[in-house]
């Protein structure tokens, strides 16, 4: 449908990732979209995932909280706090897989409108290179295999005291 | 506690560094290796019993850790599941935001065609009930 693809980058040793994908829209209106629970809940997370609650108190110091639900029934809930509000450019905040909470990042989304095209970049730091590991790599093990073997390695890469 | 359970504060440099508790890592990096009691925990971090079993509260919250039903001993152990099943579902990172760019993409189109750019009323193609 579009050739736009999600680009991410996450160099070896470091503890950032970053993320860039293009939209065709302006990027008013994308900032609506990442902003708003009402646009929200209608494409963020794969169809198989319902979005059942979402909160943003969109301000400097203001909370968000996201909870999917899966077809089994089960829950979990990503959220943070805003950091910088920069309308309809940049967010800085904070970001919390609820299941980790050891493993807090800070996420900066920065849009860029170009010939009516947004360029949607996402920057999340990590304080560790295994925090950020397990970010990008979540469930990939965990996905593949129900083996406790490469649990523990998903885990140890996530837990690992430094 | 000087450790908070919430990173808050202000800055984001402040936030990332409390972010990662030391404390709570190692203990999990422990209870990887084995259940352990809150008195074998706290051994090595020169803590009082009560101050690990502060952090163990976080844990078990957070659904890491399980504690034991031993009203003596209370063994912890790592509660790998629940994080197992998040990430199973939730799939790779890339695949959660493939699908939601995806999605993003005939969502904004639906937007700027069957409405206007400035407009953000619900037209007939958007039901609000949700």
């Amino acid at each position: 449908m579009t050739a736009n693809k999600l680009e991410i980058i996450a160099e070896p040793g470091k503890t950032s990732f970053t993320t860039t994908r293009v939209v065709d829209a302006p990027r008013a209106l994308v900032f609506e979209a990442f902003t708003k629970c009402e646009h929200l809940k209608r494409w963020m997370g794969p169809i198989s995932l319902t979005m059942v609650s979402c909160e943003t108190d969109l301000r400097p110091g203001g909370r968000y909280r996201f909870v999917f639900r899966s077809p089994d029934g089960n829950e979990v809930g990503f959220s943070g706090e805003f950091r910088e509000v920069d309308a309809p450019s940049r967010i800085v905040r904070t970001f919390v897989f609820e299941p980790i909470p050891e493993a807090a990042a800070l996420e900066t989304l920065e849009l860029v409108e170009n010939n009516g095209k947004t360029t949607i970049k996402t920057t999340t730091q990590h304080k560790t290179v295994e925090n950020r590991d397990g970010h990008v790599n979540s469930g990939m093990e965990a996905g593949m295999t129900a083996g406790y073997a490469r649990l523990d390695e998903l885990l140890a890469g996530l837990l690992q005291a430094r | 506690m000087h450790e908070r359970d919430e990173p808050r504060g202000t800055g984001p440099e402040r936030d990332v560094r409390s972010a990662c508790r030391p404390t709570r890592r190692a203990i999990l990096a422990k209870l990887a290796k084995g259940d352990a009691s809150v008195l074998e925990l706290a051994e090595p971090f020169d803590m009082s019993q009560p101050a690990i079993s502060k952090h163990l509260k976080v844990l078990e919250r957070a659904g890491l850790i399980a504690r034991g039903r031993d009203a003596q001993r209370r063994p912890c152990r790592l509660e790998p599941q629940r994080l197992k099943q998040a990430a199973e579902w939730l799939g790779t990172y890339r695949q959660f935001w493939e699908a939601s760019y995806s999605r993003l993409d005939d969502y904004l189109n639906d937007l700027q065609t069957k409405e206007k750019p400035r407009d953000r009323k619900q037209t007939r193609n958007h039901r609000r009930a949700r």
